[in-house]
C-alpha cells in the first residue's frame, strides 16, 4: 500500500471514498434466459421454474430482449455511452445459490459505460460518475434453518433464479455517507420513473452493497477498502457507512491497518463484522457464454430506445419550478419520488396557482404521515382528489388548519372524502359571527385579568384568549374570525 | 508450457474435485500436455483478425418478453437427492 498507512497519525484529516454497486431487479414479465414468470413473490417456493433457470445440462438460454432494452434505456438516463457491441459471459463460482455453477453475466463488454447521475450536495450539484451498467441473472435464494438437534441447513428456492438482475456501479466519488444515501435516492427514483425495476430495498429488488476507505484530504491515492454489504434499507446503509468510517479512522489514528475484506452489516448490533470465511480464491474465470451469440447495438437501435426515454426526475423537478414557480426545495423533494410528484401535479389539475399550497401539504403532513407508515404515497388510500376538496373546504372557511390536519390523517388512513369526515365528525368551523362573539363575551367574563392584561398593553394576552375560544370549540372556531371579534371587543372595553 | 503443481491444486479446489499425491502428477502433465495444442493454435497468424466472441456467425437472438407456463414443484425436485418443505436440502451455507 502506501508509505504512512499502518503508523500511527495524529492530526490528520482524512477523507472518506464511497464506491457503490446497485443490483436492480428488471420489471419485465419472464426471466432473463427462460420463460419462467417474474412474479414469484408470494409463490410457494421451486413453482416458477424450468430447466433452464434449474441449471439442467443441455438447455439453451435465450436472451429476453426486453431485458436488454431496459438496461439500455438506464444506461441513457445514467448519461452512459452504448457501446457498438455487448457480450455475456460466464462468472464461475460454486455455491448452493447458483444452479449452474456459473452466473451469466457481462465482464469485459457491459451494455454502458461511463456515465454520470447528480447529486444536492449541501445546495450544490455534485456529479457522480458511472463506471459501468450490465446485465446479468439473479441466483436462487437461500433459507437457513437449525434442525430440531439443532443441526444447521439450508433449503433452496429457486423461483428467483434467472431474474434480470442490472448492475449499476458508480465511481468512487462519494465521499460521505450522506453523499450515498442521495446517490441511492436518486438512482432508484430514475429507475422507477423509467419503470424498469420497483426499487424497493427493503423487498430485495434493490440492493446495494458499498466500498469505502478513508485517505488523508486531498490525496488522490487510494487506501485498503472495505466492501460492506448485508444493508437492507437507505437507512442501513446510511448506518453501515457511518460506522466504517468511524471505524476506520479510530484504526487509521491508532497506527492500526485496515484489511481489505468483506464486512457484513449486522442491523440489530448497529456495527459490521467481518466476513472472512475460508480462504479460497476470487477466481472467477470468466469466458464469453458460448450458448448466447453476441449482441450489436446498432444507433438505429439506440436511437429507438432513446426516444422511449420518458421525463426523469432532473428535467421534472426543473419543470416544476418553472411551470408552477415552486422553490427548488420544494421540487427537489417532490421528484424524488415519481409517485408522489405524479400526486403533486394530480393535485393541480384545476388550480395550478395553488402549487406552493398542495406542495407544503404533500412535503409537510402527508410525507409525515407515509413516513411512520414506511410507504409510498401511492399504496396509501388518499387519492390526489380527496386532497384537492379538503383544500377547497379551508378556501371556502368549513375547515380551520388543525382541524384540516384531522381530517388528512383520517383521509389517508381510511380513503375517505372530506366532506364525509366532516359529516361524520361534526367538524365544521365556526365562522358564524354572532355566535362567535358570544362565546368571546363568555370568554373575557371567566378570564377578566386577562382583559385587563391585554389593556395594560401585554399583547400576548390575546393569544391566551384565543387560545381558550379555541379549546372552548375543540378547535373548530375560524381563528381569523376570532382574532378580529376579541380585538373589537377587548377595544370597546366589554 | 508446463503447469505447475501448486496450479493444479488450485484448479482441483476451484473445480472442487479432491486429488492424491499421485493424481497431481498425473494431471499435471495431462494438463500441461492440453495446454500445448493452445501453443500450437497460438503460432497462427492473426494479425488483421478482430477478435471474435462466439464461434458462430449470429448476433441479436433474443425472444419476446412473455411468461409461460413453468415445471410443477415435483417434477423440478424429482431428482434432489434431500428435500424438504418443497425446497432442496442442502448442508448448512454460512451467509
Amino acid at each position: 500500500m502506501i508509505a504512512n498507512e499502518g503508523l500511527a497519525t495524529v492530526g490528520i484529516v482524512y477523507e472518506t471514498v464511497i464506491g457503490l454497486e446497485v443490483h436492480a431487479q428488471l420489471l419485465t414479465a419472464s426471466k432473463m434466459f427462460c420463460q419462467c414468470s417474474t412474479n414469484y413473490v408470494n409463490a410457494p417456493p421451486n413453482t416458477h421454474v424450468c430447466p433452464v433457470c434449474l441449471g439442467m445440462p443441455g438447455v439453451l438460454p435465450v436472451i429476453n430482449q426486453k431485458a436488454v432494452e431496459y438496461t439500455i434505456m438506464t444506461a441513457l438516463a445514467l448519461n452512459c455511452s452504448i457501446p457498438t457491441s455487448a457480450k455475456f459471459d460466464r462468472k464461475n463460482y460454486p455455491y448452493p445459490d447458483l444452479m449452474k455453477g456459473y452466473q451469466i453475466s457481462q465482464y469485459d463488454m457491459p451494455l454502458g459505460i461511463g456515465g454520470w447521475l447528480t447529486i444536492n450536495v449541501e445546495g450544490n450539484e455534485k456529479r457522480i460518475g458511472i463506471t459501468r451498467v450490465h446485465l446479468e441473472e439473479d441466483t436462487a435464494k437461500l433459507v437457513h434453518r437449525l434442525s430440531p438437534e439443532r443441526i444447521p441447513y439450508s433449503l433452496v428456492d429457486v423461483n428467483r433464479s434467472g431474474v434480470p438482475l442490472m448492475e449499476i456501479v458508480s465511481d468512487p466519488d462519494l465521499r460521505s455517507p450522506e453523499e450515498a444515501r442521495q446517490y441511492l435516492i436518486k438512482l432508484r427514483s430514475i429507475l422507477q420513473y423509467l419503470g424498469v425495476s420497483s426499487g424497493i430495498m427493503e423487498e430485495g429488488s434493490f440492493r446495494c452493497d458499498a466500498n469505502i476507505s478513508l485517505r488523508p484530504q486531498g490525496s488522490s491515492e487510494f487506501w485498503s477498502k472495505v466492501e460492506v454489504k448485508n444493508m437492507n434499507s437507505f437507512r442501513a446503509v446510511f448506518r453501515a457507512l457511518t460506522y466504517e468510517v468511524e471505524r476506520q479512522e479510530k484504526a487509521h489514528r491508532e497506527g492500526e491497518r485496515i484489511v481489505q475484506e468483506t464486512r457484513g452489516w449486522v442491523d440489530e448490533k448497529g456495527m459490521t463484522v467481518s466476513q472472512r470465511t475460508k480462504e479460497y480464491a476470487h477466481d472467477y474465470r470468466y469466458f464469453p457464454e458460448p450458448d448466447l451469440p453476441p449482441l450489436t447495438l446498432s444507433s438505429a437501435w439506440v436511437e429507438e430506445i432513446k426516444a422511449r426515454l420518458p421525463e426523469l426526475p432532473d428535467a421534472r423537478c426543473h419543470r416544476l419550478i418553472s411551470q408552477y414557480d415552486l422553490p427548488l426545495y420544494d421540487a427537489a423533494l417532490l421528484t424524488s419520488s415519481k409517485a408522489m410528484a405524479d400526486f403533486f401535479e394530480a393535485c393541480l389539475m384545476e388550480k395550478p396557482q395553488r402549487a406552493k399550497v398542495v406542495s407544503n401539504w404533500i412535503l409537510g403532513e402527508l410525507s409525515h404521515l407515509i413516513n411512520v407508515e414506511g410507504i409510498e404515497i401511492s399504496q396509501a388510500p388518499i387519492t390526489p382528489t380527496h386532497l384537492v376538496e379538503m383544500l377547497d373546504f379551508i378556501e371556502e372557511g368549513t375547515l380551520n388548519l388543525t382541524i384540516a390536519k384531522e381530517v388528512l390523517e383520517e383521509m389517508f388512513h381510511t380513503g375517505k372524502a372530506a366532506a364525509q369526515i366532516i359529516e361524520e365528525r361534526g367538524l365544521t368551523q365556526i365562522s358564524d359571527v354572532q355566535e362567535l362573539e358570544e362565546l368571546v363575551e363568555r370568554i373575557l367574563a371567566a378570564h377578566s385579568q386577562a382583559a385587563l392584561d391585554f389593556k395594560a398593553g401585554k399583547n400576548q394576552a390575546i393569544s391566551f384568549l384565543i387560545g381558550r375560544v379555541m379549546k372552548e370549540t375543540r378547535g373548530r372556531a375560524n381563528p381569523t374570525l376570532v382574532n378580529r371579534v376579541l380585538k373589537e371587543k377587548l377595544e370597546k372595553g366589554v | 508450457m508446463a503447469l505447475s503443481r501448486e496450479e493444479v491444486e488450485h484448479i482441483a479446489v476451484l473445480a472442487r474435485v479432491g486429488l492424491s499425491e499421485a493424481d497431481v502428477e498425473k494431471f499435471r502433465e495431462q494438463l500441461s500436455h492440453i495446454i500445448e495444442h493452445f501453443e500450437v493454435l497460438r503460432q497462427v497468424d492473426t494479425e488483421g483478425v478482430p477478435p471474435m466472441a462466439h464461434s458462430v456467425a449470429l448476433e441479436n437472438v433474443t425472444r419476446p418478453d412473455e411468461p409461460s407456463p413453468s415445471l410443477s414443484a415435483d417434477q423440478i425436485l424429482a431428482n434432489a437427492p434431500e428435500k424438504d418443505e418443497g425446497f432442496f436440502k442442502v448442508h448448512a451455507v454460512l451467509e
